[in-house]
């Protein structure tokens, strides 16, 4: 709607997101292998060509072998980008590109029900992508599989949180180009000060503080215990953190994307 | 398709599927519609006609609830817009000006995934496919990818998905656009069809042989109005002369070597009540050519065609000569 104020309204969730997301689901079942293996290959080589690399320097970190300290990181790294790659290429695809999103608003399905969508399906994907992982990491024996199925509900929920702070990239991306920015000055170096390949208690304390911040961070938190056979600490807050950041994200990416489409 | 299994659903509701009043919608300082009242009957064919910029596609926009309008009231389909348009859509098929069928997809499968868009179930749904794609010719092409089809196959595709939900009304933006003649032809065939099936049917074109040859009544939009509304005839009747004789060629008479312009200067205006010179052809617009052709006949070099005034000319006198990029 015109007014700034009114793009701000509450979002109006509904059940019509389910054929809208069966859309994309009927995409991705067509490449679904490709897909897979895509999303499966990057962290399976990092967490092979790092965990046995640095894993001869460091044999050990916090009392276990380095390739599984590393495992609960790659799993939480590929789900964020997973999610993110999703709702940023993909989706700008389908919002800008092939005017998908446009197709669907002519049919009694409104834009808040196709964001949602777009967010719920990039979880998804996410979590078939982070399925593959775990079934490897276990299939090594790199995990503890004592709780590794809840892995499954975090990585769903932590990629929930990573695509709606796409989603706010792709309501403001002129182009493609836009999105390594968002890569280059947010992903990287969040994956870097996050705990993905070494504990945070490592890094320089305004940066530690400034890492507790963050959504990845809360992320590894859950699944690093989890994954060793350990249950987490703090679970109410980490999981707080995850879900506030997805909920807000969600709410100024809709806010962004009614500014943009339904002017 | 067959004549006893109709496309579309003439509803028996007695509200105009679609009625705007004082219409307005402002972008700044610009305002791109400026006051439109439009209400089309059922059953019929409206066409609105304009320039590129004329208001046309955000009109639409505004009538189907994807933006909301700086002032004026809408109802689609009996339900007031914005606030119902979501509902009121379930009974509107629409055919966008910017191809949007999913490449990902067979043929069948883009009516398949649309349907859902509608709530309709898998069973309704496929039950539909075999006469959607007959009716856009598009038999053999059921799992063909949708890369694989020509531009007239993949407007046809789009037009048997608009009617997925078998609409009361069906709305196209620039339906035509950037075909060849023989897939145009075939659009308005299929047009034709379903208006003489009941269907009512708002579409904008800046073509006038389509305007023409579909439209039970138009308007000509510029500039965010309604300039003048009616059948093509009456409109044609009620805002120019009846008949139009094109001057062009070379022209000796002034003395010195010149054009139709030339010769519309010193004399258009004794036969012709109103003329207009664009580039190397004179218009005279008259109401009984007799005289003029007479005395076209007696210039050498001068060539000419006589034909009756068409829509175009009143698209041209309403709107000038001016490009609109």
């Amino acid at each position: 709607m015109p007014t700034s104020a009114s793009s701000w309204r509450a979002p109006q969730l509904s059940r019509r997101f389910i054929p809208v997301w069966r859309r994309n689901f009927l995409v991705w079942r067509k490449l679904a292998l490709p897909s897979v293996l895509g999303n499966l290959a990057d962290p399976v080589i990092y967490l092979f060509g790092l965990g046995f690399g640095i894993g001869m320097l460091v044999p050990e970190v916090g009392g276990v072998r380095y390739i599984s300290f590393l495992a609960a990181g790659m799993v939480c790294y590929s789900t964020m980008n997973a999610a993110s790659f999703e709702v940023l290429y993909s989706g700008f695809s389908r919002m800008h590109v092939q005017k998908t999103w446009e197709a669907i608003m002519n049919a009694p399905i409104d834009l808040d029900d196709v964001v949602f969508a777009e967010l719920v399906w990039a979880a998804s994907k996410a979590l078939l992508s982070g399925a593959a992982i775990l079934l490897v990491i276990s299939a090594f024996g790199l995990v503890d599989t004592r709780y590794v199925l809840w892995l499954l509900p975090l990585i769903f929920l932590v990629g929930l949180a990573f695509a709606a702070l796409g989603l706010v990239m792709t309501a403001l991306a002129p182009s493609y180009d836009f999105f390594m920015y968002y890569f280059t000055l947010f992903i990287t170096p969040m994956t870097l000060v996050s705990g993905v390949f070494f504990p945070i208690e490592q890094l320089p304390p305004a940066l530690r503080a400034a890492a507790t911040l963050l959504p990845l961070t809360h992320a590894i938190e859950l699944a690093r215990p989890l994954l060793l056979g350990r249950l987490p600490e703090h679970v109410a807050l980490h999981l707080s953190v995850i879900a506030g950041y997805g909920a807000a994200a969600f709410w100024l990416a809709l806010a962004l994307t009614r500014r943009r489409l339904l002017k | 398709m067959q004549a006893d299994r109709p496309l579309t659903l003439a509803s028996r509701s007695p509200a105009s599927p679609l009625s705007i009043r004082g219409l307005r919608k402002r972008y700044g300082d610009t305002e791109v519609v400026a006051g439109i009242d439009l209400e089309l009957r059922r059953g019929e064919c409206f066409t609105l006609l304009g320039p590129n910029g004329a208001g046309k596609t955000t009109t639409l926009r505004c009538a189907l609830g994807l933006t909301a309008p700086s002032a004026g009231e809408i109802r689609l389909a009996g339900l007031p817009v914005p606030a119902r348009a979501r509902e009121a859509r379930m009974r509107v098929g629409i055919v966008p000006q910017q191809d949007s069928l999913d490449p990902d997809f067979t043929c069948a499968e883009n009516l398949i995934v649309y349907g859902r868009y509608f709530g309709l179930d898998e069973a309704t749904i496929r039950a539909r496919i075999p006469e959607l794609l007959a009716f856009a010719g598009l038999e053999g092409k059921r799992d063909a990818r949708i890369q694989a089809l020509s531009g007239g196959m993949k407007r046809r595709l789009t037009l048997a998905r608009a009617l997925v939900n078998r609409p009361d009304l069906l709305i196209l933006d620039e339906p035509t656009t950037g075909l060849d003649p023989q897939a145009r032809h075939l659009i308005w065939e299929r047009l034709k069809h379903l208006s003489r099936a009941g269907t009512t049917i708002l579409l904008t074109t800046h073509f006038m042989d389509e305007a023409e040859r579909l439209a039970d009544r138009l308007a000509i939009l510029d500039a965010g109005r309604m300039l003048t509304e009616g059948s093509p005839r009456d409109v044609i009747a009620a805002q120019i002369e009846p008949q139009v004789v094109e001057v062009y060629g070379d022209w000796n008479g002034g003395g010195a070597a010149g054009g139709a312009e030339a010769w519309a200067a010193r004399h258009a205006a004794a036969f012709a009540r109103r003329f207009e010179v664009s580039g190397e052809t004179a218009f005279c617009y008259v109401e009984d050519a007799a005289p003029l052709l007479a005395h076209l006949s007696a210039q050498a070099g001068l060539r000419y065609l006589h034909r009756p005034a068409n829509l175009e000319d009143v698209f041209l006198k309403l709107t000038g000569r001016e490009l609109r990029d």
